[in-house]
């Protein structure tokens, strides 16, 4: 079989921690290789050294079966390598054809010439159904187009063999439909693809074949199409996953959160991004508002935990009025906030795994007395916490929080604001960027807390997510609740439509909710 | 215990790192001085690195000079630690020096009064930056280094119309500088307990002790309190602080209202000794900007700010000593490229790090109900990047 890239027993050991052992990753011509793998599982690390930005400590690398170094991005360039990278590595104030161009512009003694780029450009979009306007900014483009930006970036270099560092994660259902398309037709034209995704319906979908890495080490490849995503599953984890969240029927409670009539203004246009949305969720149900990437969710969810202050509108907790409460006012009637951003709010990446644990409770008795912090109380309860919600980190609770991967930082958000026993919990994107098992466990700690009859407010862009969890879903698109479902009598596309603007319930049947 | 073992060892790493840029920025000195003079350069060397233990008289000017560089290095590292960068310690240095001064020698105050003066004077002159930053988001850099002006020259146009402060009410000649304490106000001057009579020098008081105490307090502050978590917190991620219901601007103010109020403190510690005059000068006052290497050496940590406070003074005391061969500013060279090489220290830090941690136990202390104690793989650097990136994506 011939094989265009191998990377053969590569191993990589960064102080303390193998993060490659005795890796082996064979790539065959016009094939899409899945590498699957959870957080921290070495898979950036192996495409790391691919890329030329480390380089092994063991291992070959052979193209065409001959021996090749590649010492940093310029050989992987030259070898016909490219990546397109989970985040977009775009200048954001020059066009999508600079981007394109940059670092190899084609000149005449030293000037510009970008007539012959722009043709060579528009040729390969056209080729792929890449569309892209030349002469926008990235910056005032969608995520979608800068993906297409990044790859036609590849194709602009010759490269045969292309990375995909998480592509789907940015995209709507639609774009990574499109996506998937794509990758097919680079295949057919002979390029090699190495697809690296958490998702595995995309790998069943898409991949040729599939390799998983587990804690560094090669677990093994397979054929996906005499694989089941159980069986992926069961490899990436080492143990058997189940897909389905278990819930118990339940019967909801009171109101506990009342909103009515909010309006958030924007703070990049001109327009409000939250239209006078009216919603309530009671306790011991899941409530989950579905849309596409910034429809408002975010402004939105500021207003409702005090981020941002709302023009109108009422949000009542618990029959408090709250809409002008301070955050720490919310945190002490009961609201927890399981933010958007980990790194921008959730955590102090600086501080502690302990520290970030109390970063809500801090004040309390507990924790402090006569304005000194206990350091004995708050490290006994970061190890509680630590062993009860499983966040693994080098050094326990003196872990500084940055050093943690993805997954685990999540956790520790989670287990602080589910611990502080709140009784509305608001979750936005919990499980963005987190492998299947994470995700399986915080879908698990949601659903606790609505089977404990609290209430839950989840805010999510993964229609998988929002089908699985929910008791009720409402669909906001452009500010606006244009729709309610109930998660057993819908079906994903007819979300898509509504999450897309193409249908949209009268605000009677929709907005109003009661 | 492993793990207490591995902190003590980062530690050991901080100082270690710092030690080997100050000796090899005196290394460099030394080449400097060889170059400069050759013939001379055995006795300025020996002059520069003995000075300051050759007589009691000479210690005595080390640590007197120390005490108020301990402040403005306190004062630029706790800032610093609260997310800010407070370049404005010279006004508030000379703000804290007029307000002590107008307080002992014009109202006959005792000394213990004149000094809170001048933490209040300094404090002040910091409430403004602080101010502007966390309800304007102008930045403190700007602010503070317009208020190094203002205050020196509102200090010299106050102090230069108010007769009874200046020398010359007093008898003496000279009418640019304030009045001797030792004529004015006897009980203005810091007590010596004995001390001076000790190191048989005039310049020898308890201000050294002062600054010390007050480096504990600051320590305690900021590593055991809940005021000092918030600060901290605020430093680090304004936005997770907000987040967690902390009120970030009171807390960007109050940061600069501290450490403007350790500057004041300083330049009142420098004028109560009673053996400097201030001069109504239009140049900056050089101790608030030499507390940025004292904190720069020391990481910003409070207690270590007590040593390299004492190191720069004592290399200070040395240069004077290698006078009239050799310029003292040659130590102002030799301190920039100490601090040159503490910014490398930082690199150097890690390195050491790595070195001692190499061989440390990576497990982490099982949990009691024998949880899988697996290595996660928190530590690859392939992790760490793509946590960069995604702030880097916050950013834009």
């Amino acid at each position: 079989m011939d094989y265009v890239i191998e990377m053969l027993n590569i191993t990589k050991e960064f102080p303390g921690i193998k993060a490659n052992d005795n890796i082996t990753l064979q790539l065959r011509k016009s094939e899409v290789h899945a590498l699957l793998g959870e957080n921290g599982a070495g898979k950036s690390t192996l495409m790391s050294v691919l890329f030329g930005l480390y380089r092994p400590d063991a291992g070959v690398i052979k193209m065409g079966g001959k021996e090749v170094q590649i010492r940093n991005p310029n050989d992987a360039t030259a070898l016909g390598i490219g990546m397109v990278h989970q985040h977009f590595k775009l200048v954001e104030v020059f066009t999508v054809l600079d981007n394109i161009i940059l670092g190899m512009e084609p000149n005449k003694f030293g000037f510009l010439n970008k007539k012959e780029a722009r043709a060579k450009v528009c040729a390969l979009s056209e080729k792929y159904g890449l569309q892209i306007d030349p002469d926008a900014r990235i910056e005032d483009i969608s995520v979608g187009m800068q993906q297409r930006v990044e790859i036609l970036k590849m194709l602009y270099r010759d490269n045969e063999i292309l990375i995909f560092d998480e592509p789907t994660a940015v995209l709507t259902p639609q774009e990574i439909k499109e996506l998937m398309v794509i990758m097919k037709n680079f295949t057919a034209e002979g390029k090699s693809i190495l697809f690296i995704t958490h998702k595995l319906q995309e790998i069943m979908e898409v991949a040729d074949r599939c390799t998983v890495l587990r804690k560094g080490k090669l677990v093994g490849t397979v054929d996906v199409a005499s694989t089941t995503k159980q069986e992926l599953s069961r490899m990436m984890v080492g143990r058997p996953v189940s897909f389905a969240v278990a819930k118990k029927a339940i019967e909801p409670g009171e109101v506990v959160l009342d909103v009515k009539g909010l309006t958030v203004p924007s703070k990049r246009h001109k327009h409000n991004a939250v239209k006078n949305v009216s919603l309530h969720v009671r306790a011991g149900e899941i409530v989950c508002i579905a849309g596409i990437d910034g429809n408002g969710q975010t402004e939105f969810a500021h207003a409702l935990t005090g981020l941002e202050r709302p023009s109108a509108g009422k949000i009542t907790l618990k029959g408090q009025d709250i809409t002008e409460a301070r955050v720490r006012q919310r945190s002490k009637l009961g609201m927890s906030h399981i933010p958007e951003d980990r790194h921008k709010h959730g955590l102090i990446l600086d501080f502690t795994l302990a520290e970030n644990l109390v970063l809500q409770r801090y004040w309390e008795p507990e924790f402090q007395r006569g304005g000194f912090i206990k350091k004995e109380a708050v490290r006994d309860y970061a190890d509680k916490l630590i062993c009860q919600y499983d966040i693994r980190s080098g050094q326990g609770s003196a872990t500084i929080t940055r050093a943690m991967s993805g997954g685990n930082q999540q956790k520790a958000i989670v287990a602080r604001e589910i611990d502080k026993n709140p009784d509305l919990l608001v979750a936005i994107q919990p499980t963005r960027g987190l492998d299947v098992g994470a995700i399986e466990y915080i879908h698990k700690k949601l659903v606790d807390q609505r089977d404990a009859g609290k209430a839950v407010l989840l805010i999510s862009l993964e229609l998988d997510e929002v089908m699985n969890i929910s008791d009720r879903i409402l669909v906001m698109y452009e500010g606006e609740i244009v729709g309610e479902f109930d998660p057993k009598k819908t079906t994903a596309e007819e979300l898509g439509l509504y999450m897309a603007g193409a249908r949209r319930n009268t605000p009677a049947e929709g907005g109003g909710a009661e | 215990m492993k793990i207490r073992n591995r902190l003590a060892g980062a530690g050991a790493a901080g100082i270690a790192a710092a030690l080997i840029s100050m000796l090899a920025g005196i290394l460099f000195g030394c080449i400097m001085l060889v170059i400069i003079k050759p013939a001379a350069a055995g006795g300025g060397i020996v002059s520069m690195l003995t000075a300051g233990f050759s007589s009691p008289e000479k210690f005595a000017k080390v640590l007197y000079q120390a005490a108020p560089l301990v402040l403005t290095g306190l004062s630029v590292g706790f800032a610093y630690k609260t997310g800010l960068f407070n370049i404005g310690a010279s006004g508030q240095y000379t703000v804290g020096a007029c307000l002590a001064l107008i307080c002992g020698i014009v109202f006959k105050l005792p000394w213990w009064v004149c000094l809170l003066a001048a933490m209040v004077g300094g404090a002040f002159w910091g409430l403004f930056p602080g101010f502007f930053k966390a309800f304007f988001n102008v930045n403190e850099v700007i602010t503070s280094i317009m208020f190094n002006w203002i205050g020196l020259f509102a200090v010299n146009l106050l102090l230069s119309n108010i007769p009874p402060v200046l020398a010359n009410y007093y008898g003496a000649a000279n009418a640019d500088r304030t009045a001797a304490l030792a004529a004015a106000n006897k009980s203005a001057i810091i007590p010596t307990l004995g001390l001076d009579t000790l190191l048989r020098s005039s310049y020898m008081n308890i201000s050294i002790f002062i600054a010390a105490i007050v480096a504990v307090v600051m320590y305690i502050i900021l590593n055991k309190t809940t005021f000092g978590y918030e600060l901290k917190a605020c430093g680090h991620n304004k936005n997770a602080s907000i987040y967690a219901g902390i009120n970030a601007g009171r807390n960007i103010v109050l940061s600069m209202v501290i450490s403007g109020a350790l500057s004041g403190m300083a330049g009142g510690l420098y004028y109560l000794a009673g053996t400097g005059q201030y001069t109504i000068e239009k140049n900056l006052l050089a101790m608030g900007f030499n507390g940025i290497p004292v904190a720069l050496l020391a990481t910003s940590n409070p207690i270590g700010t007590i040593f390299t406070a004492l190191f720069v003074s004592y290399i200070q005391v040395g240069g004077e000593a290698m006078q009239p061969e050799f310029a003292a500013e040659n130590i102002t060279i030799i301190i920039a490229v100490i601090i040159y090489l503490s910014a490398f220290a930082f690199l150097m830090k890690g390195f050491i790090t790595r070195l001692i941690i190499k061989n440390a136990d990576l497990i982490p202390e099982g949990c009691q109900d024998g949880t899988e104690d697996l290595p996660d793989s928190s530590g690859v650097p392939g992790d760490v990047e793509q946590n960069n990136k995604s702030e880097e994506a916050d950013r834009s």
